[in-house]
């Protein structure tokens, strides 16, 4: 062997080892340094979860009376990644299933759009899954359609029927609540990515609004997962787990469907009177209370929508008639999200404000037309002139102009327009101790704080708009260029930040910048009936498994307390039940045979409807009942709805009609709701109960 | 005579297998035992989930060996240097097997290689396996019998020894078998630098390499399909439904395998069938899977121990044409094994060689096996 034969041999050999080294180099790095990596990427090659949802609790009321449960229904679905492939991308089938099912072809086609592919404006209705989930058209098919689809799936490429389990709110004895209820849709991309995504399936329902929202926790119950291992062809080849679904657990609350039947009837009466009488009657809200528990036995919203149409398969015009003002803004809440001045209502702070700066509350006080306020003349609004009347007389008329010289002289001692740094405010802290501008805590979702226009909120609105108040002549658009908006801009830019007498004077009788819900109206007038305690009013009382043990219990929390002393409670109650006896809410509630107390309030709306027409008076009526031992707590508003005493009171009454069961002007025997109360056990919901109900 | 022949061929055959090398014989029998477990292993459960013989795969497989050991005890029977009379016979029997598979009604076009020839009875034949032995003995004939008395290979010899490899990579190109060509040309290549032949050929022959591959690809020799599995080796997604896809699928099974793999025939995305071809090219795969580090590793190393035997047993060859057979077939054991291995773990193209000993293929097992036996032909005639 010759010396180059020699070396070559050795560089051989060294080349061979060398490859060798390198292809264990980066077996190592596959398998050991980067090993997790490409095991998860296996894993997702695959395995599949298959997901079926658990049968969600039910929601019933006090007596187990079901507001929600679970029906089976036919679904019609579509699946995108076949259409997609199609030469019309699915076009011609999707018309001709419409056509099938009776539906418009505008609106089979919005449901299958995710609701990414679809302008902001006009996504109501999408689909919010995904693309590779069976996308339904509707729940709810007629069987000898969906028939039809499944036997002649040649004619149908794409479209698919299977039986699914469809949330149906029943509606017994006619009760809508769909406000309160809520409703249940598929997951967005933004519940996965939400705090709770994790806990989420992609094809699960969940809980979207209302108590369907605030329990979904517990009522959603645990969806059963198959984990399959599939081959290339998406054939499985085995299961490497299987968890059965857990049926979630069922709500019981507080409400009471008859009573919750009788306050939306009711309220859709009372919007019907005002209309009736010419008033707008936008909307209204009704809240029925245990003062005594905090707990919520009715709470209805006008106008409102069928709870159903979720899940039936929302059309287009559905969809844009939720948030349309057209009709109404059906999906806003009014009792929870409706923001008004409180108007006279107000005056039950009124009272404790003054009695906590020292009035005497059996004294008497003149009630003339009006009070010259600098150099605004300030009328009163629901009453005339009344001539020297005492305390309680002055809240059963109503009279504003006592408010006015009392909260002008309290401003007035407080500094006025250069106020002392230790201010007694009040009315401002009378309303804080009410907890106005602070949320009522109610177990649902999306509820308005309101809002509390005292010094603090005064300045940091000032900061806000000052810029704008201080140029108005050339930031305001030429419309509002009146001569009185550029003197009121001129005034908010000079001492915009300060609270001024007017707005001490607008203050005391609930009228300015101060607005509350009507639910935390209902909260403050329960305090003042039961002795002082806030609650924070609860619609959830406990969730039961579905073999009827009780897992849970939410009870009511005292959150404060009136700042007022128990003589001041005692004056401010006899007063109340004196504007029933004998004030502006004597002739509604004439011949009642249940002693009940309230106060009427009617609120002057600054502003113009959008056909140019002034805003109409806010009707409000809170009322607490029977006066001798309040057990309820009833309101009622309505938007635009003329006085309170004309249209809210009349509703009242007619709640507590059906509450103690009077006709005409008597107690019926046995009519009455709850004889001994509202229902303190829970009911049985017993196992036999079905959750889920076949057509 | 020819019972004096008989006789001593006997004789020798009995202190034969005494002159293996065991070690390599080890290493060769390890092999083919993990080789027939992956095979199983890649082709049970899906031959199982269609309804099939799940054996199938391995029942061949063991024939396979069988008979590719029968061909390797044989080859070691006759001294290698009795061989060489027989070389032309060899080369020609590659060369003709090359053409006739490219005769249309003879040979069979299977994944864009026209490289089969069907036997009647659903045998089928690789010619280029056979072809590989063909050029091996063939150039170390050339190079190693000497005209002249000079101690290195004239160009002259150099000049034949490569137009005796050409013949058979142009038949090769035709088909056309890159992998195999790059291969053949890497080992040409080393057999040549062995031989002793002036430095400048061995720089020369990579030169020439190079612009041939270029000019190849640029002429249009190498089909777009190609052209795209080596796209796809730099960019995995430039192809990423086809060989894309492979590599992908491949080098995740691999790097789901962890240290201790996912144990024999219980890996899912082998008895998934996620990597295509898993029984021939894609065969480490599922050792990768199934085995982990530890199995795969050790295959590796078991390769790494029959090049180090061959080299030796090259380096203490008693004449130059030992020494370059087997320079040759451990060249070629050790590209087709790094280019194999390799490209499942996507460090090299896609170009579709079996892994030797170890891939499920007759023509292939066949040829490996009888270069096995080639090895142990010449340790078993070298002193001590």
């Amino acid at each position: 062997m010759n010396e180059r034969s020699r070396l070559s041999l050795l560089v051989t050999q060294t080349l061979i080892i060398s490859l060798m080294l390198a292809l264990l180099g980066r077996l190592f790095y596959l398998q050991i340094g980067s090993g997790t990596k490409y095991k998860d990427a296996a894993l997702s090659i695959q395995s599949r979860d298959i997901v079926t949802p658990a049968t969600r609790g039910l929601i019933v009321d006090s007596s187990g009376v079901p507001l929600a449960l679970n029906r089976v229904g036919l679904a019609v679905t579509a699946d995108r990644s076949i259409l997609d492939k199609q030469p019309d991308k699915g076009v011609g089938v999707l018309k001709k299933t419409a056509t099938l099912l009776g539906l418009k072809y505008a609106d089979v086609y919005l449901h299958t759009r995710l609701c990414g592919e679809m302008p902001k404006t006009v996504q109501a209705g999408c689909w919010t899954g995904t693309r590779y989930q069976p996308i339904p058209i509707t729940k709810d098919a007629d069987p000898s359609k969906a028939l039809q689809i499944v036997e002649r799936a040649d004619l149908y490429p794409g479209i698919d029927s299977m039986p699914v389990a469809v949330r149906s709110y029943p509606g017994i004895d006619g009760v809508n609540a769909a406000h309160l209820l809520g409703y249940v849709g598929p997951l967005t991309a933004a519940d996965l990515a939400s705090v709770n995504g994790a806990h989420y399936y992609r094809s699960e329902s969940i809980g979207k609004a209302g108590l369907e929202y605030q329990y979904d926790s517990y009522l959603r119950g645990k969806p059963g997962v198959r984990t399959v291992i599939v081959d290339r062809q998406e054939a499985v080849t085995r299961q490497s787990r299987i968890v059965k679904p857990v049926a979630g657990n069922h709500l019981v609350t507080s409400l009471d469907v008859r009573l919750q039947a009788a306050t939306e009837k009711a309220l859709a009466d009372a919007v019907a009177r005002a209309r009736a009488a010419g008033n707008v009657a936008d909307g209204g809200a009704a809240v029925v209370l245990d003062v005594k528990t905090g707990r919520v036995l009715a709470i209805a919203s006008y106008p409102t929508y069928d709870p159903n149409m979720w899940e039936k398969g929302l059309t287009v015009k559905q969809a844009s008639d939720l948030f349309s003002e057209a009709t109404g803004v059906p999906a806003l809440d009014r009792a929870l999200q409706g923001l008004y001045a409180p108007a006279s209502t107000f005056k039950a702070v009124s009272v404790v404000a003054a009695a906590n700066a020292g009035y005497n509350m059996n004294g008497t006080y003149s009630c003339p037309a009006s009070v010259q306020v600098g150099t605004t003349l300030f009328h009163n609004f629901e009453s005339r002139a009344q001539g020297t009347i005492t305390m309680r007389d002055a809240i059963a008329v109503s009279c504003d102009t006592i408010w006015y010289r009392i909260a002008f002289d309290e401003w007035l001692k407080d500094g006025g327009l250069s106020p002392k740094k230790n201010a007694h405010d009040y009315f401002f802290s009378a309303a804080r101790g009410f907890q106005i501008g602070k949320k009522t805590g109610i177990d649902l979702p999306a509820e308005s704080s309101g809002r509390l226009a005292d010094r603090a909120w005064r300045l940091a609105w000032y900061q806000q708009n000052k810029n704008y108040y201080c140029n108005y002549t050339k930031r305001a658009p030429k419309s509002q260029q009146t001569a009185f908006l550029v003197a009121l801009a001129k005034e908010n830019c000079v001492d915009g930040d300060k609270i001024r007498g007017g707005d001490a004077v607008n203050f005391s009788i609930g009228q300015g910048d101060t607005v509350i819900t009507p639910l935390k109206l209902a909260q403050m007038y329960a305090a003042v009936a039961n002795g002082g305690k806030i609650w924070q009013p609860t619609v959830g009382e406990a969730i039961e498994t579905t073999d009827g043990k009780v897992i849970a219990r939410f009870a009511p929390k005292v959150i404060g307390k009136l700042p007022a002393s128990k003589s001041t409670l005692t004056f401010l109650q006899g007063a109340l039940r004196q504007v029933v006896i004998s004030g502006t809410a004597a002739a509604t509630f004439s011949g009642f045979p249940v002693a009940v107390s309230g106060k009427t309030g009617t609120a002057e709306v600054f502003g113009l409807n959008k056909n140019g027409s002034k805003k109409g008076n806010t009707s409000w009526f809170t009322s607490f009942g029977p006066s001798e031992n309040p057990r309820y707590e009833v309101v009622m508003m309505v938007s635009q709805g003329g006085f309170g005493s004309d249209i809210s009171a009349v509703g009242v009454r007619h709640i507590y009609e059906t509450l103690f069961g009077v006709v005409g002007n008597k107690v019926v025997p046995g009519k009455a709701l709850f004889p001994s109360g509202p229902p303190t056990a829970l009911p049985r919901i017993s196992p036999t109960m079905k959750t889920v109900t076949t057509p | 005579m020819s019972s004096l022949y008989s006789t001593k061929t006997r004789k020798r055959r009995g202190s034969l297998t005494r002159g293996f090398d065991p070690i390599l014989s080890a290493a060769v029998v390890g092999l083919l035992i993990m080789g027939t477990l992956l095979v199983y292993s890649a082709t049970k459960a899906w031959y199982a989930s269609a309804g099939l013989d799940p054996q199938y795969y391995l029942k061949r497989h063991v024939i396979n060996i069988v008979i590719g050991i029968a061909l390797a005890l044989g080859t070691t029977v006759i001294d290698y240097r009795l061989l060489r009379a027989y070389t032309p016979v060899i080369w020609a029997a590659g060369v003709l097997g090359l053409i006739a598979v490219l005769i249309p009604g003879i040979g069979k076009s299977v994944n864009g290689h026209q490289a089969w020839i069907a036997f009647p009875g659903g045998f089928q034949v690789q010619p280029v396996e056979l072809a590989k032995i063909s050029i091996i003995v063939g150039m170390s004939l050339l190079l190693s019998e000497r005209m002249h008395d000079g101690d290195e290979p004239s160009h002259r010899d150099v000049l034949s020894a490569l137009l005796i490899a050409a013949i058979p990579i142009l038949l090769i190109l035709l088909q056309p078998d890159m992998g195999t060509v790059m291969i053949i040309g890497a080992s040409v290549v080393m057999i040549i630098a062995v031989s002793g032949a002036p430095s400048r050929w061995v720089v020369g022959l990579l030169l020439l390499a190079i612009l041939g591959g270029f000019t190849a690809v640029k002429v249009g020799v190498v089909k777009d399909y190609q052209l795209k599995r080596l796209q796809s080796f730099v960019n995995p997604a430039a192809d990423p439904q086809q060989s894309g896809y492979q590599l992908r699928q491949s080098r995740i099974t691999v790097g789901s395998g962890g240290l201790a793999g996912k144990g024999l025939f219980k890996g899912p995305q082998t008895n998934g069938r996620f990597v295509p071809e898993q029984q021939t090219d894609f065969i480490f795969t599922v050792a990768g899977e199934e085995l982990g580090f530890l199995g795969s590793s050790t295959i590796i190393i078991l390769f790494l121990i029959i090049f180090l035997r061959g080299i030796r047993i090259a380096r203490r060859s008693q004449d130059l044409f030992g020494r370059l057979v087997c320079i040759g077939v451990v060249a070629w054991f050790a590209l087709q094994a790094f280019e194999n291995i390799g490209m499942t773990m996507g460090v090299m193209p896609l170009l579709g060689v079996p892994l030797p000993l170890i891939s499920y293929g007759g023509s292939s097992m066949f040829a490996n096996l009888i270069g096995i036996g080639l090895l142990q032909n010449v340790h078993a005639r070298q002193r001590g």
